[in-house]
């Protein structure tokens, strides 16, 4: 990119700066993670109108991939491949394969409950059960099998810690989910998450609804959660990405543009649109 | 409301401005349709509270303990609505018993799990159009069916069935309505968290949607309580002595006594269907309270 060429550099077209991800891994750390999800030449239709082409995407263990992209580009229905939560969809159909730990998710046999225990999903908008917040964290626990009250109570305890939410509601356990505010209740949904001790956390825009403070948390809370989990995460947010991914995927209209290091991403995107997307020229 | 630092004349109150004519005129036509809209409520009233005065003033001086403790009889000191009343009751508990369990889960099987074919879009306009038929149909049909074929002759239980197919459709109808109130979002939280579709419906799905299937069961008890021409049609007695005491015994209804005693050649016993009305409303204010209270307590919680 030569800067000579180009008239001054308003704010407005600059990339955002890989700033305050010092923990973000680099390409090379991520060569060396096993792909923990990977998509091989995925294709997705809702009825006769395919939202995705030919996905090929390792999403690598322990890492923050985050799937940027303009409204519509597909980056959350890819997201919700990867769980099979498509599946209620009922004109959805898809070609191609999405493995998790090697193993097809989509073969005859799969079952999509021990799927889903394995990949936990936090949404946009929160929504947490209208129950207690006990009942919101013990009920993945609870459907699989548990009724242990104390195990119950210890599992809660130890997600809502993870989940940054614990000292604002452990007095309070059993009132209303419905009565936290809206960064809690993201963080309650979090820590629901958590709760089946899953090993790929899928987040679609969990932030988006939120305020500046709660995002922080969220993003803080994202940052300390990658050791334990392989965490994929959409967003509008480019400074978002920015923040919190190790790895970038760019999506336009239905097809991956551009995967890699997010801090070479952002500094060095190899494909034009990309370029053209992370400084604000369109999307 | 002028202040004292305020400027007298407020070009936004009232009458500061000369108003031009097409102004008047929509205002004109907004008190209007605001009366229009009161009247149409007022006329509900008015005509709701006469029938009541009419009733209470008939029947509440044969209100007694007579009336309750009493069978029906041909001299009207002596005429009580006890084995009627005792019917009723029976054939709300049965009907309740049947449509409810079997209504939900029809609306479970039409909102949770049918894909959406042709053939279901079938089933919906049927069911749909199966509220709307007359209740004397199905007492048709119960005869035929229950009394007759099923050889369960004049019995409770086979009034109870009559009735149940009344109010199947509404029940079908209501919770189904209830069901497409809950979020999709929670099912799919649910879903999400590795639960089946069934701990889904039962854990998440159902409890949110109990307070709009209590209304719709309200309803239906309601109508059941009310319904007298099926009854007739299926056989049911009216000069009971006797309470039913097994699903096989003979039973009665207070809408046929009521009925049977509104049509009756001695005057007085107008006034004792007044009374007999008296009671089934007083049952029936009684029921849906009752609801109406279980409603609350399961809603309380749920604000989407």
């Amino acid at each position: 990119m030569s800067t000579d060429a180009q008239p001054s550099a308003s704010p407005a077209i600059r990339p955002p700066a890989v700033v305050g991800n010092d923990g973000a891994r680099s390409a090379d750390e991520m060569a060396q993670s096993p792909a923990k999800v990977a998509a091989k030449g995925l294709d997705f239709f809702y009825g006769e109108s395919q939202a995705l082409f030919n996905i090929s995407l390792d999403v690598p263990e322990n890492c923050v991939t985050a799937f940027i992209g303009p409204s519509g580009c597909g980056k959350s229905t890819f997201l919700r491949c990867m769980n099979r939560m498509n599946d209620m969809i009922e004109t959805a159909r898809l070609n191609g394969e999405v493995l998790l730990d090697g193993h097809s998710i989509y073969g005859p046999k799969v079952d999509v409950v021990e799927l889903r225990k394995r990949v936990g999903m936090v949404f946009q908008k929160s929504n947490p059960f209208p129950k207690s917040i006990l009942e919101n964290v013990a009920y993945g626990p609870r459907v699989a099998g548990e009724r242990n009250k104390a195990k119950l109570y210890e599992i809660a305890e130890r997600c809502l810690t993870y989940a940054a939410l614990w000292d604002e509601v452990k007095d309070r356990l059993n009132d209303s989910a419905l009565a936290l505010s809206g960064g809690q209740q993201q963080r309650l949904c979090i820590a629901r998450a958590l709760a089946t001790d899953p090993q790929v956390l899928l987040m679609d825009e969990p932030a988006s609804a939120l305020d500046p403070a709660s995002t922080t948390r969220i993003e803080d809370l994202i940052g300390e959660l990658k050791d334990r989990y392989t965490i994929v995460i959409v967003t509008h947010n480019m400074q978002q990405a920015a923040r919190v991914s190790d790895q970038t995927a760019f999506f336009y209209q239905g097809r991956l543009i551009e995967a890699g290091a997010t801090r070479e991403l952002f500094t060095n995107p190899k494909e034009k649109q990309t370029e053209e997307y992370i400084t604000g020229r369109f999307g | 409301m002028s202040t004292a630092a305020g400027k007298a004349d407020n070009p936004l109150e009232r009458g500061a401005l000369a108003e031009d004519a097409y102004m008047r005129r929509r205002k004109r036509i907004s008190s209007l349709f605001a009366w229009l809209c009161f009247a149409a409520t007022a006329s509900c009233l008015v005509v709701l509270v006469t029938l009541l005065g009419a009733i209470f003033y008939q029947g509440l001086p044969w209100l007694s303990t007579t009336l309750l403790t009493n069978n029906a009889s041909e001299s009207p000191e002596d005429a009580g609505i006890k084995a009627a009343l005792v019917g009723s009751l029976w054939l709300i508990a049965l009907t309740g018993l049947m449509a409810v369990p079997i209504g939900v889960g029809a609306a479970v099987y039409l909102e949770e799990y049918a894909p959406s074919t042709w053939w279901r879009k079938v089933i919906q306009l049927n069911i749909s159009n199966l509220a709307g038929v007359p209740s004397i149909v199905y007492g048709i049909l119960g005869l035929g069916l229950f009394v007759r074929t099923m050889g369960l002759g004049k019995s409770v239980l086979a009034g109870a069935l009559t009735l149940t197919l009344v109010v199947l459709p509404i029940v079908i109808l209501a919770t189904q309505e209830a069901l497409r109130a809950v979020p999709g979002t929670i099912r799919q939280a649910s879903f999400a968290l590795g639960a089946t579709r069934w701990q889904t419906i039962w854990r998440q799905v159902l409890p949110a949607a109990t307070p709009g299937i209590m209304t719709g069961v309200i309803l239906a008890i309601s109508r059941a309580l009310g319904e007298a021409a099926p009854l007739v049609a299926v056989g049911a007695a009216i000069d009971m002595t006797f309470l039913p005491m097994s699903l096989g015994d003979d039973y009665s209804g207070l809408p046929l006594l009521i009925f049977y005693w509104a049509g009756h050649a001695n005057p007085q016993f107008h006034q004792l269907a007044g009374a007999a009305i008296v009671v089934l409303l007083l049952v029936l204010i009684l029921m849906n309270s009752g609801a109406v209270l279980l409603r609350y307590r399961y809603g309380k919680n749920i604000k989407w």
